[in-house]
Order: structure tokens, then sequence, then C-alpha cells
């Protein structure tokens, strides 16, 4: 685990993942601190082509692009956090209870996973959504709610593994609880994989809420990328920068995310490259 | 006449193969361990001793049979009774990696062990350090069980063994990790702890003369059932059983002192 | 004089990972000949599962380096070698067996089809089925084993298994790792002499590498006992255990016995085994032995024959003084 560092910073794509999530977040804290121009302006130079004055051009009604995506990472990031850390939370808890005490609960559990896997994500979400109305949090419970089974797998499967270790039992020996044996000799080894998992998630969220505002599933006055791909393709021909550029920062955030989770995962993995 | 500390009676265990089909890992096993009294259980890998030292420990439930603690049955205590008398008896594992929590310092490991019996302090687990080799005490606190050799592992995890001051020390194959020039380190601190806490040992081990040095009895084991047992002088020396005589004869060790012979012509 | 199969001579080889350097081979001298059945012990991180390795091309050229020293197969210098040459040596002059069998046989194919797939590569087709017969007899393996799949066996078959892939081509060396340590010491015993047979029975040298000093000390003739990466001592085996000659050969002889003092206190060796990342230009034994000198720890003496005529040979500074041996008249050495 000390050798983390080393082994993370030797994987050149996930350095420059990192890099890339860090801007992002950059950018964003400091679009909370000092807004800046609104995002919402509109003014008259409509659909003009990447310039000088704006470097990635004007749509229909003449709002600049570029603080268009800039603006969007607020919306971007947070439904991929939050529906990262609501998938991993619930998959951690379920994982953890159906490895370690297995049996009736372990089949329930991973019977239930496999029902939420088996569902066709964005039809799901889009019924959601259809049903209770548009808005970020119905978003974020949906993308948790599909998220969770995979994490869930993943942690039951190192819990499974870790449980049968000597220093469980040795633990176990000085006559622990079973429950703070769990909780604490078992799942803080098992989480390192989980949280690369969960990085993923992150990319996926990040996606399926661009999906959903690409069909106007989110309500209108939220600016994220996908309502900015929505509006643009209908000009795709005569202006391609209303769908290249939000269509590259979706496609360029999601990658980041899953090399950042790839990295983690390699890196936490003490099996991986370094070791002989 | 008092209980033995240990008693194991009739113990069996089974486990399932496939749908219908059962094997015996151990069949009704008896043996009973005194105060002090150190028991080598050899066999071949296989042959149930690691699952007799699991159910000793009460880490496995017998199918049948039971495991009496100073008279009372592990079966008969439920909660916090049975877990209190769980730490009468301490594990030493083969690979002392895999025993230790790779996330915890050899502080954490010694307190948590050291709360036992309310005794989780500083001094104490520099103490117990100390009392296994691994002088000064306090440099050892903070390492990481990673930032330890082989040998010092293993020491750490004998530590962490005495801390909750156990009357039995069940200890499965605790050299066959180490190397051949850390062995005799490990073996000398176990005499030692033997003679100074009147500890008793269930060794388990599939090396005779590891046995042969350590022990007061000798049970053999063979595909779940003891076969053969006895002081250990006379079950080495005048084996009765079949296999124990095959288990004697395939020992490599014999062979060091034929070239010694060789050597001195 | 038979010939040497196979020769290092002072070879040094590094790993490079993650930026860092970990000498893994400190200088290795070692020579099997013909027909010759050589031990190398050494506990673990010693290198000696290293030295197998690079006996046979198997250490992945891009973090393993091979600094000074060579290596010759059948004469031939071979120390660097291109991947797709080594390909050509293994096998023929040289095969291995490893400690774990099952990682190296196919747990989907039966274990006659994988000894076919090896004799194929050597023999007409027509051939194949007697000759695969031949090598199921040879390391006494049943037919119906023949048809198994790898976990149908146990652990001494699998083995045997993997001797008869081994033998297929005909060896003139076969370098066998750690091969009875996942073993009970039953089936230790039948598979050594199986090894043996073997080896007699097709004129094969043998490269036993081992911890255990009892198993090598049965099996072989001659023996290298390795420390940190370094041969430290050599010799014929009565000799090296008969009165071994390295404070560190001597130390671990006595560890292996579970020899007593008088104290009926084991004998062991003091300390820690070397970590290898932090070893200085001396010898690395030195922080454990009671011998211990100046010149110790200021760097590592050539090899030094125990006597006159004698392949005997020791690296320790006990048996030098400012360069010169310390023999007495009758080319005894006088032990200081």
């Amino acid at each position: 685990m000390r050798r983390f560092w080393p082994r993370f910073t030797s994987q050149r794509a996930g350095l420059a993942a990192a890099a890339y999530v860090l801007v992002l977040t950059l950018v964003m804290l400091g679009l909370q601190v000092m807004p800046g121009s609104d995002p919402h302006t509109i003014t008259s130079e409509v659909m003009l082509p990447p310039s000088a004055a704006h470097p990635l051009g004007t749509d229909e009604l003449g709002r600049d692009v570029l603080l268009g995506i800039l603006h969007g990472i607020r919306v971007s990031l947070t439904v991929g956090f939050a529906a990262a850390l609501g998938a991993t939370l619930i998959g951690v808890l379920v994982g953890a209870l159906a490895g370690f005490y297995g049996g009736i609960l372990d089949l329930l559990c991973m019977r239930v996973s496999e029902l939420f896997q088996v569902v066709p994500s964005f039809i799901l979400a889009a019924v959601i959504v259809a049903l209770s109305g548009p808005g970020l949090p119905q978003v974020v419970a949906v993308i948790a709610l599909l998220g969770w089974p995979q994490v869930a797998r993943l942690m039951r499967a190192e819990v499974m593994r870790i449980k049968h270790l000597e220093f469980v039992d040795a633990v176990r020996c000085l006559g622990t609880r079973e429950t703070r044996i769990l909780m604490g000799e078992i799942v803080p080894n098992a989480l390192a994989p989980v949280l690369a998992a969960g990085t993923l998630i992150v990319g996926h969220a990040i996606l399926l809420e661009a999906g959903l505002s690409f069909f106007g599933l989110s309500s209108a006055d939220i600016i994220s990328w996908g309502r900015m791909l929505n509006s643009g393709q209908r000009f795709l021909f005569n202006a391609w920068w209303l769908s290249v550029f939000p269509g590259s920062a979706i496609f360029l955030t999601v990658l980041a995310f899953n090399l950042l989770g790839d990295a983690l995962g390699s890196a936490l993995n003490p099996r991986s490259a370094g070791m002989k | 006449m008092t209980a033995p500390l240990l008693d194991i009676r009739g113990v069996s265990k089974l486990y399932r193969r496939s749908r219908s089909e059962f094997v015996h890992a151990v069949r009704s096993v008896s043996l009973a361990i005194d105060a002090g009294q150190t028991i080598a259980l050899v066999g071949e890998s296989g042959c149930g001793k690691s699952t007799l030292g699991r159910i000793a420990l009460g880490l496995l439930t017998p199918d049948h049979g039971s495991v009496l603690v100073e008279g009372r049955s592990l079966r008969a205590l439920y909660g916090s009774e049975l877990r209190r008398l769980r730490t009468t008896m301490q594990p030493i594992f083969q690979d002392a990696s895999a025993a230790l929590n790779p996330r915890r310092s050899a502080r954490e490991h010694l307190l948590q062990a050291l709360a036992v019996r309310s005794a989780a302090t500083e001094p104490a687990a520099i103490a117990l350090l100390e009392s296994v080799g691994l002088r000064p005490g306090a440099d050892y606190l903070e390492r990481f069980p990673h930032e330890l050799s082989g040998g010092q592992r293993q020491r750490l995890t004998i530590a962490r063994a005495l801390a909750p001051q156990p009357r039995l020390i069940v200890a499965d194959e605790p050299l066959s990790g180490a190397d051949v020039s850390i062995r005799g380190q490990i073996l000398n601190l176990l005499l030692e702890i033997k003679r100074a806490h009147r500890i008793a040992y269930l060794f388990i081990t599939h090396d005779i003369s590891v046995a042969r040095a350590f022990s007061d009895r000798v049970a053999v084991m063979r595909q779940g059932e003891i076969v053969e047992t006895g002081p250990t002088e006379r079950v080495l020396a005048k084996p009765e059983h079949v296999y124990t005589r095959r288990l004697l004869a395939a020992t490599a060790g014999f062979h060091l002192d034929r070239s010694k012979e060789l050597a001195a012509r | 004089m038979s010939s040497t199969i196979l020769e290092m001579s002072d070879l040094t080889l590094s790993y490079t990972t993650l930026g860092r350097k970990l000498r893994a081979l400190r200088g290795v001298s070692l020579s099997v000949g013909e027909g010759e059945a050589v031990g190398l012990v050494g506990e673990s991180g010693s290198g000696k599962s290293t030295v197998a390795r690079v006996a046979l091309g198997l250490t992945p050229a891009s973090v393993a380096q091979i600094e000074t020293g060579c290596i010759r197969i059948d004469g031939r210098d071979v120390t660097h070698l291109s991947e797709d040459a080594w390909a050509t040596l293994r096998g023929h002059p040289i095969a291995i067996v490893f400690q774990d069998p099952l990682s190296f046989l196919n747990p989907v194919m039966r274990v006659s089809r994988q000894i076919a797939e090896s004799v194929k590569q050597h023999t007409p087709e027509l051939a194949v089925a007697p000759r695969v017969r031949e090598l199921l007899e040879r390391v006494k393996l049943s037919a119906s084993c023949a048809a198994s799949y790898p976990h149908e066996l146990s652990g001494g078959m699998r083995q045997r298994v993997l001797l008869a892939i081994a033998i297929a081509c005909r060896p003139k060396l076969l370098i066998a790792d750690e091969p009875t340590t996942a073993l009970d010491v039953t089936t230790q015993a039948e598979i050594l002499a199986l090894l043996e047979e073997l080896r007699v029975g097709l004129n094969m040298a043998l490269l036993l590498i081992s911890h255990d000093l009892g198993l090598v000390a049965s099996a072989c003739e001659r023996i290298y006992v390795m420390y940190a990466g370094r041969t430290v001592e050599w010799g014929p085996t009565a000799k090296v255990f008969g009165a071994p000659a390295h404070p560190y050969s001597e130390g671990l002889l006595h560890a292996a016995q579970t020899d007593r003092d008088r104290d009926g206190r084991f004998v062991t060796i003091a300390g820690d085994p070397p970590d290898l990342a932090h070893i200085g230009v001396g010898c690395a034994f030195a922080p454990r032995c009671s011998y211990a000198m100046a010149p110790c720890t200021e760097g590592m003496p050539e090899p030094i024959a125990l006597a006159q005529s004698s392949n005997h040979m020791v690296r320790c500074w006990r048996y030098c003084q400012g360069g010169s041996l310390l023999l007495s008249a009758n080319g005894r050495v006088d032990r200081p």
C-alpha cells in the first residue's frame, strides 16, 4: 500500500487523466467563486464560428459556447461524483454483507443485483425521469441505483478472499465480535479495488446524464454538455462547433475517468506491475 | 485429577465434496493436552491436522464430538463467554505475512491483542516486542508488516499470540514459511516462551525433526485419523504404526549424517 | 573429464522495476558437466531461482540486465542471445521443471495430449504415440493417469507429467527448481528416486535447486551454496557438508539439522537474511558472521581452493591473508 504513489505515477495515461480531472475541478471551483459573465446571456452575435472573441463560437441565441462548456463542468462532475458515491456506498455495504455472511443473504443480494444489471440502464433512467420529472437528483438516483451491482460484486469477491486470510482468524481468536471483524479488519482491506471501480462509475454517470439531457430529459434551465449537444445537433451541418465542442468535452471527461479508474485499479492492486 | 487444558473428544469434521458425497477431514479424533505440555501433531498435507488445529481453536465447529477447554465445552457457550474462553488459546500461523493485517502497524496489532486483558498500553506493547527479540521495541512499534523481514513478522505474530496471556498456543506449521537460517531463531523463541510461561503447545508440523526437538508427545495423523500417539522419544525410536515408520524413513534429515560419515573417511 | 553443458562465470544480473535497481545475482560461478548431478542450495532471495531462469533465457530483457560475466551452454556463449535464439535451446539441450506443476499445465487439456504436444516438436507424426507411451513408462504414469486432466491428479503425479514433458526433447541438462517443495515427504522421496533414475537412464545432467539441504545432499554429487546472489562455496557434497568452509554453509548445515547446543537451544544463524537493495561491496554475510574481520566489509575474495588438489572452493576472507592462502605445509586449511 505504501508503494501506491510510485506505481500510480509510473502510469502516464492515468497521470494525465488525473491532471485533467484536477483542472476541471479547479475551473469549476473558480467559476463558483467568480461567476464572471452569465452563460445564459442572449446576444445578437448568433451562430458565429470560433474566433478570437468567441474561441469556440456562439450558438443560435448568441450564447458563448466556451462559457457554456465551462459552466457545464459543474453538472457533469456533480452528477458523476454524487452518483458514484451513492453506487459505491450501496455496493460496499451489500457486497460486504453478502461476502462475509454468505448463505441465504448472499444468494438474495446477488440475485437482486443481477436484476439491476439486466435492466437496460438508459431505458430505466428515461422511464424514471419521465415519471418523476426532470432534475439532477433523479438522474443521480437512477445512476446510483444502476451502478451499485458491479461495486457489490467486486466487494463481495474481495471480502470472500480476505475473510479466509489468517489474520482474520487471529483477530477472531482475540474474542473480537464478527461485526467488528468485518468493519475493522476486512472492509478496509477490500476497499482499494472497489474505489477504482467507483471511479469508473463517474464516467458512466457523466455519459448517462449527457444522454438524458440530449434527449431533453433534464430541466431546461441547467446548462449541461448533453443539453448543449442536443440543441446543437440541429445545426450540425451549418454550425459544427455547436456539436463538436460539447461532444469532445463529454468524450474527454468520460475517457479521463475511465483511465483514472484503470490506473487506480492497477496501482492499488498489489499483484500488478512492480511486484516480483 | 484436574481436567486437561484442552480435551478433544471424538471429534469429526466432514467436508462436502459434491451434492451427496462427504469426505472426512477429521474422523473421530480424541486428543488431550495438559497445562504446559507440548504435543506435536505430525502428518502430511491434507491429513486433517490443520483442520484439527482450527477445531481446537474454536474457529471450526465439529460435526460430531466435543471440545472442552478447562473442562468447559466450547459448544455450550455463546457470545461474550465463548469469546473470552477463546482467548485462552492463541494461534501462530504458517504464513506470517497473511497472519498480519497489512494496514495495521505493529503497535496496532499488539494494542488490539492487549485490549483482551485490558492492558492496552504502549509500555506493555514495547515489553512484548522485546520479549520476542525485537529490540529495542520502540523501534518496531510504528512498522507495518511489509516493513519487517520474514523472521521479524513471525516474531510479531508470536508477540500478538502472547499478549492475551494464553494457556495454549496452537502453532500451525510456524516454521515452514521461514528460511532455514531463521528457523532456529523462531524455535528458540518458542522454547523460551514455553519455559518462561509454562504455555502448552499444540505444534502442527510435517517436519519430524522439529517434532523430535520440540515436543513431549507426538500424535501422528493420517487421512483424518490419529494413527499413533505417545511420548516423542518412544514414537520416533520405536514407531508402532506402519505409516509412522514410512514417514520416518522418508524424512530427508538423515542424509546429512550420511554425508558427514562420508567426509570423515 | 566430461564436457561441460552449462557454465556461468562470475555472472551478475540486476532487475530494474519502477526505476529501482536490484542486483539479484552478484557473482555466480557454476558449471554442470555431462551426466552430473549438481545441487544449488540457498535460502529465499539468494538468487537461486534467478540462476534457473537465466540458464534458460527466461529473465525478461525489459527488466533484467546481465551486467558482467557470461553463460555458456555446450561451450557456446549465450550471454546476449536474442529471444528467438533462446527458443531453440529450450527443451534441448536444457529443460526445466518448476515447483508448482499446476501453473504450467493447461487445465482443460488431458495430460497425455500435453505430453504429445511437446513430443511433436521433435518427432515425426507417426512416432508420436509410441514415444508418448515410452515417456509415460519412464516417469511411471499409468494410462488412466495420462487420460486425466491436471486437476484430477495428485501433486506427485503432476510433477511426473511435467518431468515427462521436460524429457520429451531429450535434454542434456534438466534444471529442477524446487521440484518437491510442494510435495509431501513420502511423495518427495519417490520423485527424487525418479529424478535419479532418469538422470542415469538417459545420461542427463541434473541441476537440482532447493532450500532443502537434506534433499540436495541425498541426490547430488557436487553442490553450490548461494548467499545473497553469490556462490560462496562449492565442491563435492561430502566435502561441503562434511567440512563446510564458509561460515554461512556451516550455520546453514547446523540449522537444517535442528542441532542443539549444550543449553538445549537450537543452533541458528543470528540476524536476518540480507536485503538485496542494501548490500555493500563486501561479503553480504559479514553482518551475521561471527568470524567477520576487517576486509569482509571491503570486498569479496576470489574463490580459493581449500586443498591444493581439491575442487572444494570457497569465497571467504578467513582463508586469505594479504591475498595469500592460510595453508599449512600439509595442504590442509588452518582454521583461524
